[in-house]
């Protein structure tokens, strides 16, 4: 499904140049769940940031279901393929806009005729009913908006959703709801994850395997079986076991 | 140090007056005080309220807030804003907020240093590294010239506690100082607000959504839901917890050693928010 090698990401230029993602190499197969767990900084989300287009600078080569990505332009296939949930569902929906017309302008940029039948669709595939159709994002709770975020990214039917944090903004039980929600949405629909997320717990608990992330490199690819049972390699690695054990 | 007794925070609506925080009552000594509830608790706004931060039309009532001889509660604002930053000091949530966009982090922690030490700028820059060292900062000359858009939320979060730590402050009131942070990066700054703690004798107010974070870094706990609290535990016991929503939280989190298809989800009991509030 995906196929990273050799990515590079950088901001700035000079002495405040910034490698945010150094030679990473990653295999993501068809319905698969993948974590990216690190710290700030690793360039965890920078990776889907790249692979969206949203970064402006970067070098290798990316493969998505057979095709080549170039530059930082996605055009209308790519984007029924690959989607993106943001970590801030405040800052990711556009406060003067209903849920209504984000949903409807997304299914009308994807060529999708059957508005009407649509949203009520997405709604209902998120666990809200139809009354939450017109509210604005300030009517929302944190968790409501994460869900209209994931029917928005669920609109043009893609086989892969690109998660980035997007529990990590909400309280503890929301957080068991929306995962749950992510869990049965990829068990109905066969979609490929790539989840970013600092939260070694959480990553653990949605994903078959997670790649380790430090300093902009991959240090350690793991199943997360193996992770349960604490064989990790790389001391950062058992680091990190350790404080989420606490 | 700090006592607080039936404190209330409202808000008027135009549906009457919203109370964010219902008559709670609580002590702090020189001690790691951990306040853990969902968004919509109070724990934040009771933070604020301490300081008597909360922005009109929100008022506070209360039949005190004791701090050393002083009642905060009917002080005048000029000798509050004596006692803000200087004796008890806030950390805030969000770094993006709290510090200037248009000055590089280096210019505002040496403002921040000068306001308080008579001292030339050379020897604030000096500070200002040591300090970004004791947050474990590396880099911490690209960090100075930076602006806060230019590094990260958990670096900018460590260089808000590094500020706020400058004035030596009796109590540190701080509002989710880690969430920003990664778990390694957590207990690092954990570790060195602890060691502030004990070291200065000061008294700490954890507000945190996060049970495992509070569980380990607190004396005690105070669970907050609707703007009362409804369960005070030891930190240490917090997993033997017996209110349903404490329980509730805990067991919606995923764990590492446990494979389940579902998360368990926390279903909410309208009797919780009715008994009046527990008092520690």
């Amino acid at each position: 499904m995906l196929n990273v090698t050799k990515l590079n990401v950088w901001f700035g230029h000079g002495r405040d140049r910034v490698d945010a993602v150094k030679s990473v190499d990653l295999t993501v197969e068809k319905g698969e769940s993948f974590g990216l767990v690190g710290e700030s900084g690793s360039g965890k989300s920078t990776i889907l940031r790249a692979i969206t287009g949203l970064a402006p600078h970067w070098s290798g080569a990316m493969v998505i279901d057979g095709s080549k990505i170039v530059g930082t332009s996605r055009d209308r296939v790519f984007f029924r393929k690959v989607q993106m949930v943001f970590q801030d569902p405040y800052a990711s929906l556009h406060p003067r806009h209903t849920v209504d017309q984000v949903l409807s302008e997304t299914l009308y940029l994807h060529g999708i005729t059957d508005i009407e039948s649509n949203i009520l669709r997405l709604l209902d595939n998120v666990g809200l009913t139809a009354r939450f159709r017109f509210r604005y994002p300030h009517q929302l709770s944190g968790g409501q908006r994460q869900r209209v975020a994931i029917a928005r990214a669920l609109a043009g039917r893609p086989d892969m959703l690109l998660l980035d944090e997007p529990t990590s903004a909400l309280d503890v039980s929301v957080q068991a709801e929306i995962l749950n929600l992510l869990t049965d949405l990829r068990n109905e629909r066969h979609l490929t994850y790539i989840m970013v997320s600092h939260n070694l717990a959480v990553v653990a608990h949605m994903c078959d395997r997670v790649a380790v992330m430090r300093h902009g490199e991959i240090v350690e690819l793991i199943k997360v079986d193996q992770l349960r049972l604490g064989h990790a390699h790389h001391p950062y690695v058992k680091e990190l076991l350790e404080s989420t054990y606490g | 140090m700090l006592s607080v007794k039936n404190l209330w925070v409202k808000f008027p609506t135009n549906k009457g007056l919203f109370d964010a925080v219902r008559g709670i009552s609580f002590s702090l000594g020189r001690e790691r005080l951990g306040i853990v509830g969902e968004s919509g608790s109070g724990k934040s706004m009771t933070g604020r309220a301490i300081l008597r931060l909360i922005r009109p039309p929100g008022f506070i009532m209360a039949e005190y807030v004791k701090f050393g001889e002083d009642n905060l509660i009917d002080l005048d604002e000029s000798k509050m804003r004596s006692i803000r930053g200087r004796r008890i000091s806030m950390v805030m949530q969000d770094p993006k907020f709290s510090l200037n966009p248009v000055m590089t982090i280096g210019a505002q922690i040496i403002e921040a240093y000068r306001q308080h030490n008579d001292v030339p700028k050379r020897v604030a820059y000096q500070k200002a590294i040591e300090m970004l060292d004791a947050v474990l900062i590396r880099d911490t000359e690209r960090v100075l010239r930076a602006y806060p858009h230019e590094v990260s939320g958990g670096m900018g979060q460590r260089i808000m506690i590094a500020m706020m730590l400058i004035p030596n402050p009796d109590i540190l009131i701080a509002d989710e100082p880690t969430s920003a942070l990664d778990v390694s990066v957590q207990k690092q700054v954990m570790s060195i607000l602890d060691g502030l703690v004990t070291r200065r004798g000061m008294g700490l107010i954890l507000i945190s959504h996060d049970l495992n974070l509070v569980s380990q870094f607190c004396d005690r706990v105070l669970i907050m839901y609707a703007g009362r609290i409804v369960e005070v535990c030891d930190a240490g016991a917090l997993h033997q917890a017996r209110h349903p929503y404490t329980q509730g939280l805990l067991n919606s989190l995923p764990r590492l050693t446990e494979k389940t298809r579902h998360l368990s989800v926390l279903q909410r009991d309208p009797a919780w928010a009715q008994p009046d509030s527990v008092t520690s």
